[in-house]
């Protein structure tokens, strides 16, 4: 992968997510969401994560965003003429995201923090990211977790019908 | 393999973080307000995956299974709140979910 | 490496031509088939000096140029974006879904491995069902973009109704990969090969007769056609979500619902009918278990292999198209019971017998 792939990638990314953040129209900010999930999963794909990106593709983009999508137009939510707080809430919230931005980009460019990666990345073992690697970590260290899981799903579904439901009243 | 030094996608990650935040603080849409929560989850994943590569460990990866299926369950229930408070309120602009304020 | 992109690309565009000219014979199929079940001749109007092809040129030719000529209309306050973008959208996910599928096996031009596959994947049934699920999107955007009640409800109908069925595809689909042990489906075609007893063909039907079944019905209704086309309605909502729709994007709709039954035939016949396989056909020649021999050089074999796949695949579109104009509509709320309450749970009982079928076996060896 070479540094021009990955500045193309990285200027749609930051369009689409400012899509997200700026457009009035809430259909459209989530279908921006849906252009900037798309090309976070090429993104795993080029970092050796087959698995999660199309996962990634499967259950972000198709089912989460489509919720949204499904209760935004149940709610019939058109465009907002005044979608953004007002001047003062927003020049102080552009200045706290600057700091914080600042903040993080000297904690990832530092040159003597070694250990947090700065250099390049070495090659990886061909089935690194592959369906096998990733289920047996999940079968094997992480399968108390991955039964949790499956408990917070249930939990989730029982409590996401329980709360929509009209009341018969 | 790959050109690219890793601090580049951490800075993209840091970068999206970023957008998200703002978006949740800026937006009244409490529906755009959860997208820009989602993104900000995405970054993070973006995050552990690189570090996954960097470190040659699927620790990260399988983080990012966890976080999905948080994710997929916190919007869920999220959806569902919101769902409920509109029918209640007839909005979705944060400023006047304000019951609880003083 | 530009030699590597160039074969690449030549892989994709070929099997990118392969699926419009798989649409185009669905296109049809559907017009002279349902004649023929219906006693009646079908379109045979339009002829290019007086060769109507039985059809093929109003379908093939025709009809495109009909509605590629048409005006494009757009409703009065519907946002223009998302109309355009909704038959986009729907036609990208389900033409993507064709990479992972194998036309052929890997042969060996001059000294190099060429996959004949458009992108082979080790995901491969993760990634087609992650498109499929990409497909919701034009429907429930169609809908939305159309400023129109019925199609709002059309699209809502059925984007609700390819969530819910996409569940089942996926649990009959684990039930595969659990009895090939692999999800590459270049892998799973070539483990097809082999023969059980020495004479049937290890074909994916003879191990899972019952996930063959929840993955047509399963297809089937995620194409939203009959019996699970509630969603276009066509006496009901007029044209469901795609009703304020003319000309190119119509096409565009119409097309992807034909590649989309192509993409079910393809994984249709990729997993449970052996794919590019045929029946005892080697790499060199057919070894029949008779004892019989017939040896048959490379490029036969790889042309057989290739056309096998295309006759497979059509096969189980016109199987599609025969189960359309055959049944009757199901109601929403019976579309909705069978897929929750009847498939799921016949579904996971699928999974959970393989689980136990495939322990006992690899326990016993």
């Amino acid at each position: 992968m070479s540094p021009v792939v990955f500045g193309i990638l990285a200027v749609l990314l930051m369009v689409s997510a400012f899509g997200v953040v700026l457009q009035s129209s809430p259909v459209r900010s989530a279908l921006s969401l849906v252009v900037t999930l798309f090309l976070i999963a090429v993104m795993f794909l080029l970092l050796d994560a087959p698995l999660v990106a199309v996962l990634q593709v499967a259950v972000y983009a198709g089912a989460i965003v489509v919720l949204f999508l499904f209760v935004i137009m149940l709610l019939n939510l058109q465009d907002e003429p005044r979608a953004m707080a007002r001047a003062s809430i927003l020049f102080s919230a552009v200045l706290l995201g600057s700091l914080f931005l600042l903040a993080l980009l000297r904690l990832f460019i530092a040159p003597n923090r070694v250990r947090f990666g700065v250099g390049m990345m070495s090659a990886v073992s061909p089935d690194f990211g592959s369906v096998g690697s990733l289920g047996a970590q999940l079968f094997t260290r992480h399968l108390l977790a991955f039964e949790v899981t499956s408990i917070l799903l249930l939990v989730a579904i029982i409590g996401a019908v329980v709360l929509a439901k009209r009341r018969l009243a | 393999m790959t050109p690219v030094p890793i601090s580049w996608f951490l800075i993209l990650g840091a970068v999206l973080f970023t957008i998200g935040t703002l978006g949740v603080m800026i937006r009244r849409n409490v529906i755009v307000i959860f997208l820009s929560i989602e993104l900000m989850l995405n970054a993070v994943n973006l995050v552990f995956v690189s570090f996954a590569r960097q470190l040659h460990s699927m620790d990260g990866q399988v983080i990012v299974f966890f976080v999905m299926t948080v994710a997929a369950a916190e919007a869920a229930v999220g959806l569902a709140i919101i769902i409920s408070v509109f029918r209640n309120r007839e909005t979705v602009n944060v400023d006047e979910f304000n019951l609880l304020h003083w | 490496m530009v030699l590597e992109i160039g074969i690449a690309l030549l892989r994709i565009v070929a099997v990118l031509a392969m699926v419009m000219v798989m649409a185009g014979i669905y296109g049809w199929f559907e017009r002279k088939v349902s004649a023929l079940m219906q006693d009646r001749i079908g379109a045979n109007r339009a002829s290019i000096f007086g060769f109507a092809g039985a059809g093929l040129i109003n379908t093939m030719m025709a009809d495109p140029l009909k509605f590629a000529t048409k005006e494009d209309f757009v409703p009065s306050g519907v946002d223009r974006l998302l109309h355009t973008l909704a038959p986009c959208v729907g036609l990208f996910a389900v033409l993507v879904a064709f990479a992972a599928l194998p036309f052929g096996d890997t042969v060996q031009v001059g000294g190099r491995y060429v996959p004949l596959q458009a992108v082979p994947l080790n995901v491969g049934i993760l990634y087609i069902l992650a498109m499929l699920s990409l497909s919701v999107y034009g429907v429930v955007l169609g809908g939305w973009a159309s400023n129109n009640r019925f199609s709002f409800l059309g699209g809502i109908r059925g984007s609700a109704q390819m969530i819910s069925y996409e569940l089942a595809m996926g649990l009959s689909l684990v039930a595969m990969v659990m009895t090939y042990g692999t999800i590459d489906l270049q892998e799973m075609v070539r483990a097809q090969g082999h023969l059980i007893g020495g004479w049937l063909p290890a074909w994916g039907i003879f191990y899972q007769p019952l996930a063959f079944l929840l993955f047509l019905i399963a297809g089937i209704a995620e194409t939203k056609r009959a019996p699970f086309d509630l969603p276009e309605g066509e006496s009901e909502l007029v044209g469901g979500y795609f009703t304020e729709y003319s000309g190119m994007k119509y096409l565009m709709f119409f097309m992807s619902d034909f590649i989309e039954v192509g993409v079910v035939a393809g994984i249709i016949a990729t997993l449970f009918f052996g794919g590019w396989q045929v029946p005892y056909l080697g790499a060199d020649g057919f070894h029949f278990p008779f004892g019989l021999s017939l040896a048959l050089p490379a490029v036969v074999v790889i042309l057989l292999q290739l056309a096998t796949f295309l006759l497979k695949v059509v096969f189980f579109g016109w199987l599609q198209i025969l189960i359309r104009w055959t049944l009757p509509r199901l109601r929403y709320d019976q579309l909705m019971w069978l897929g929750w309450k009847g498939m799921l749970p016949v579904s996971l009982f699928n999974v959970l017998a393989t689980a136990l079928i495939v322990l006992a076996v690899q326990g016993s060896r």
